[in-house]
């Protein structure tokens, strides 16, 4: 790692005026991403902002008809919160799945989103869910965030504060994980609301998207057998040493299928 | 930058760059080797140490995350006070020949104490999920999660002592 400066702001303000007058610094919630990516030097800020002692980004409420997570309550947090577990379980699920114990104790969901990685479990989550991303300045629709590989509508000194989620009448994810990574190989979250289903897939492209065909006959028939016809086009999805991008249009359909499998159990 | 923080118990006091990872410092300024770095890239668990009771991979963090909080290394870990003896999970490692080469054994030791103690009634299930972070290349792992339970139900059996 390259030598940076260290910043502990405790008021939101303050952390964004630090992210913003010191050119090429980055903000740091769990570390999970950018620790590595600073050892392997592929990024040298001169400054870190760290969001830890930030107390209002942390915590999980219920509001009823929603729920909201602060950004920088870690996945172990959401995966064994009784909240989330009642109200949409298919969230604490994806949670409990993603990396490993130890990365779950730190890794953030405003960390994750931010982020963006085209292989990362919260973005389906998110855009499943058709959540919203609240920041420090405004508040974005999922639908609106995800712009593509580690790619967002976030502006320079914009901070995910928290992520507000409709409770579903029913959700599920399943992923197909890379054994070594435990990053989605494919993952799709499928989320049942009154007014219709909505689903959305990871790992599979440079960003997470949605499958509005299965969407629509998910919302004429909620089980699997509706979308086992389906197949989604693979132009455009990415061929890696893990899997071509046969196989990972493949694994959309047979994943879409067990999260419904999911959401219904 | 002047970091405060328990390790193993004690109080302790430490002048570092902030771009100093806690596996860094721990074996090259406290000299305490126990804590193994095998891929440095946060996949194999070898580094696993426990910060504020919850397990962490210390190469993949930064030192200013200590400020304030307590951490607990291998060799923080010990069986009951005055007892003289090897923590129970560590009794049950050597009990059931839970390693070979012996170099992931730190990590899985703190990740399988850290998962026992989250949840008392571990099924086999849970032990290979929540082992998913630590690798072995040595065993096939099949004497580790034996181990693990064996570890995990001495616990629960102490802890109703």
């Amino acid at each position: 790692m390259k030598p940076f400066s260290y910043h502990q702001p405790d008021q939101i303000p303050d952390a964004a005026k630090l992210l913003t007058s010191i050119e090429d610094s980055k903000l740091v919630a769990g570390g999970m991403t950018l620790i590595p990516t600073l050892k392997q030097r592929l990024a040298s800020p001169p400054a870190l902002v760290d969001l830890s002692k930030l107390g209002s980004l942390k915590g999980i409420t219920d509001d009823g008809a929603t729920i909201t997570i602060g950004a920088m309550t870690p996945h172990a947090v959401v995966a064994a919160s009784k909240l989330v577990q009642t109200k949409i379980p298919g969230l604490a699920e994806l949670a409990s799945m993603i990396g490993d114990p130890a990365v779950r104790s730190r890794g953030t969901i405003g960390g994750s989103v931010a982020n963006n990685d085209p292989a990362a479990d919260y973005p389906a989550g998110v855009l499943g869910l058709g959540a919203t991303i609240l920041t420090s300045t405004r508040e974005i629709a999922a639908d609106k965030f995800f712009l593509g590989l580690f790619e967002t509508a976030l502006e320079p000194g914009e901070i995910i504060t928290a992520i507000r989620f409709p409770v579903p009448l029913r959700a599920g994810y399943a992923k197909f994980k890379a054994p070594a990574s435990r990053y989605a190989l494919v993952g799709v979250f499928v989320a049942k609301f009154a007014d219709g289903v909505r689903v959305a897939v990871t790992g599979a492209g440079p960003g997470v998207f949605r499958v509005p065909p299965m969407e629509a006959a998910l919302s004429g028939n909620f089980d699997p057998s509706a979308i086992a016809a389906i197949k989604i086009d693979n132009d455009g999805l990415t061929s890696d040493i893990h899997a071509e991008a046969d196989y990972r249009a493949h694994l959309v359909t047979v994943m879409a299928k067990r999260a419904v499998d999911v959401a219904l159990s | 930058m002047q970091i405060s923080f328990t390790l193993n118990g004690r109080p302790t006091t430490v002048d570092v760059e902030p771009a100093t990872l806690v596996a860094e410092l721990l074996r090259e300024q406290l000299d305490l080797t126990g804590t193994h770095i095998g891929c440095d890239t946060s996949q194999c668990g070898a580094c696993v140490v426990h910060l504020d009771g919850l397990p962490v991979k210390s190469c993949t963090l930064l030192v200013p995350a200590l400020d304030g909080a307590s951490l607990l290394t291998i060799e923080g870990l010990q069986g009951a006070p005055g007892s003289n003896r090897m923590h129970l999970m560590q009794e049950a490692f050597r009990e059931h020949h839970g390693l070979q080469c012996g170099f992931c054994t730190p990590g899985m030791l703190m990740t399988a104490v850290a998962l026992a103690t989250e949840k008392p009634d571990l099924t086999e299930a849970d032990v290979r999920h929540g082992l998913e972070g630590n690798i072995c290349r040595c065993t096939g792992y099949q004497n580790i999660v034996v181990s693990v339970m064996a570890g995990a139900a001495a616990m629960n059996a102490a802890k109703g002592e």
